[in-house]
């Protein structure tokens, strides 16, 4: 699959602040990528790094095949950013912004037309259409700036903190909003976000950041890897189970985390140990109620990265750093 | 250089303008004041009293002493009543006219550079494919153009009221005098482009709309010293002192545009603020 983004040990500092340092990593075309960190990880400096906004003091860029540094303009004009606020013109009418940005965008005015009647429709603001921005609530504001990033077709498409600010309902909107018009348009997207639920939902592939440098990348069964090797199945019994020890003996059982003589949770190398792992508790005389298996939540596996001050050199993909 | 981009930004700032109260006020105000209010007042008094006695002011009889000869001839055949009216709203209000292009040219370059990164608009603005030269002149335009326009609007609107007021002194169309004609057409758009340029470097330092309006307000100094000037007798804004003003001027705008493209640049700005 081509590489549509291609980051190899990229440095960028504010003056003598080290804000990006030995980044690399690269986007594959139609995947949803996320840059996930805390504040000052480095994830908006990365986006302007990649927008040839900033010039990177070391390593290489290559974005849809052009060198920020020397192509920036080309690279916007291409890609689609959502920045970490709509920075809409709110006294202009929607329509008016669309046009605006896409003039900018070296589109004709028939295209524009065109266009923004289809995302309107899309990211249902048409009945808004020529109502200033500035009465629009912040659900809708945000789908304005999508459309307008959404604009011009991008192949490549920006959003830092797309649902930073918004209400449960209208971030679930927006969320949903992305990943339909992602499927429907094929659009690679980079999604800077500290939302690890949204990360979560919309990423096929994961970089944590923090303090400028990679912590981890990878999908998100690989970053679970990197924190729990196997995978847990939370097993509920209908009677106590006096021989809980013996289940570790098990073919494919890691560890046990024995909560009471009733509940038990059972780590496993693999999800096709798992038939074995029942019958084995079966032929133990365990009266099974429920057993269900468990994925580590992304938050746990980011808590669990950040918190540890332990860095290994597995190499960038999935691996940590 | 793509002028199809630059027409948008200019078509976008001087539309925020147009909704934008404070400026819209100021553009409107500003030239009612000078333009209209202070002259049609003059003229009532003058026309009520009939005599130039109304106006007798030692600072103004100072004036008429220190009257340069080419003025003098210019003025010559008119009677005491005549020539105050002349001389004050011929000439001394013409510094005044100038205030206007800075005002005006600073107010919206103001709203525009400051305001874009005040309203947080700065960021998505430079994310596009705009190149820095077109959005500078882009912005400079939407300046530059309204304050002559509006400008020029208001020189017509001065030479009817001069001339409608001073119908019953004069007894014919006096107004313009050959004086305002370098001073319309050659040091009002310098003064513009004055205003433009210094808000625009001053814009890059200050973080609000306020803070810049209010620190290229100190321009207007420049203005008073010509009102002081031609008041003391020191100068008098004949055509020549008006070519060559003009020129000054001129040559100071194209200096503070050079240092302001120097730092308008989208790096400069996003760092700044970042910062």
């Amino acid at each position: 699959m081509e590489k549509i983004i291609e980051v190899s040990r990229l440095q960028h500092k504010y003056g003598d602040f080290q804000a990006i340092q030995e980044l690399s990593f690269d986007v594959q075309q139609g995947e949803v990528f996320g840059l996930l960190g805390p504040n000052g990880a480095g994830k908006t400096t990365t986006v302007r790094l990649l927008n040839g906004m900033f010039e990177a003091s070391g390593g290489s860029i290559s974005v849809m095949g052009f060198d920020p540094m020397k192509s920036g303009e080309k690279i916007r004009e291409k890609a689609g950013v959502l920045t970490e606020t709509p920075a809409l013109y709110e006294r202009l009418t929607a329509r008016q912004n669309l046009r605006f940005f896409g003039v900018l965008a070296g589109m004709d005015d028939q295209q524009i037309e065109r266009r923004s009647d289809e995302l309107l429709e899309m990211f249902d603001l048409s009945p808004r259409a020529d109502d200033r921005a500035g009465t629009f609530s912040k659900g809708m504001k945000q789908r304005l700036a999508l459309s307008r990033a959404w604009l011009t077709n991008p192949k490549l498409l920006f959003l830092d903190e797309p649902t930073s600010g918004l209400d449960p309902e209208a971030a679930a909107q927006v969320r949903e909003l992305i990943a339909d018009v992602r499927q429907k348009e094929g659009t690679t997207v980079l999604i800077c976000t500290h939302n690890l639920d949204e990360a979560q939902r919309l990423c096929d592939r994961l970089l944590i950041m923090r303090q400028g440098s990679t912590l981890a990348i990878g999908t998100l069964s690989e970053l679970r890897k990197l924190v729990s090797p196997g995978m847990w199945l939370e097993v509920q019994l209908l009677s106590p189970f006096e021989k809980m020890d013996q289940i570790r003996a098990i073919a494919g059982v890691l560890s046990l985390d024995v909560h009471s003589l009733q509940e038990v949770k059972i780590e496993v190398d693999s999800e096709a140990a798992i038939p074995q792992v029942v019958s084995g508790l079966v032929a133990l005389g365990a009266l099974i109620l429920r057993l269900q298996p468990q994925e580590i939540p992304l938050e746990q596996v980011y808590l669990q990265l950040q918190n540890s001050n332990h860095k290994s050199n597995n190499g960038h993909n999935g691996g940590t750093k | 250089m793509n002028w199809r981009k630059i027409r948008i930004i200019a078509w976008k700032d001087i539309l925020e303008v147009r909704q934008n109260k404070s400026v819209l006020i100021s553009m409107v105000m500003v030239p009612l004041i000078i333009m209209v209010v202070l002259p049609a007042v003059m003229l009532v008094v003058v026309n009520t009293t009939g005599s130039a006695d109304a106006l007798n002011d030692p600072d103004i009889q100072m004036m008429f002493e220190r009257i340069p000869p080419s003025i003098a001839q210019m003025l010559g055949n008119l009677n005491d009543a005549q020539l105050s009216v002349a001389m004050i709203l011929g000439f001394l209000f013409a510094p005044m006219f100038l205030i206007m292009p800075l005002m005006l040219s600073s107010s919206i370059a103001a709203e525009s550079f400051a305001g874009e990164r005040e309203r947080k608009t700065l960021e998505a603005l430079l994310y596009t494919a705009a190149t820095d030269t077109e959005l500078f002149i882009g912005k400079a335009l939407a300046a530059f153009v309204p304050a002559v326009l509006v400008s020029l609007v208001s020189f017509i609107v001065y030479t009817v009221v001069l001339n409608v007021g001073g119908y019953p002194l004069f007894g014919y169309v006096w107004f313009p005098l050959d004086t305002w004609y370098p001073l319309v057409f050659w040091v009002m758009p310098a003064f513009s482009a004055l205003g433009v340029g210094a808000t625009v470097l001053i814009s890059a330092k200050v973080q609000t709309f306020m803070g810049a309006y209010q620190a290229s307000g100190s321009l207007v100094i420049l203005v008073l010293g010509l009102v002081v000037g031609q008041a003391s007798g020191l100068i008098y804004l004949s055509v020549w002192v008006g070519m060559i003003l003009g020129f000054v001027v001129w040559l100071a705008a194209g200096v503070l545009f050079f240092l302001a493209i120097q730092q308008f640049n989208r790096k400069t700005l996003l760092y700044q603020s970042a910062h």
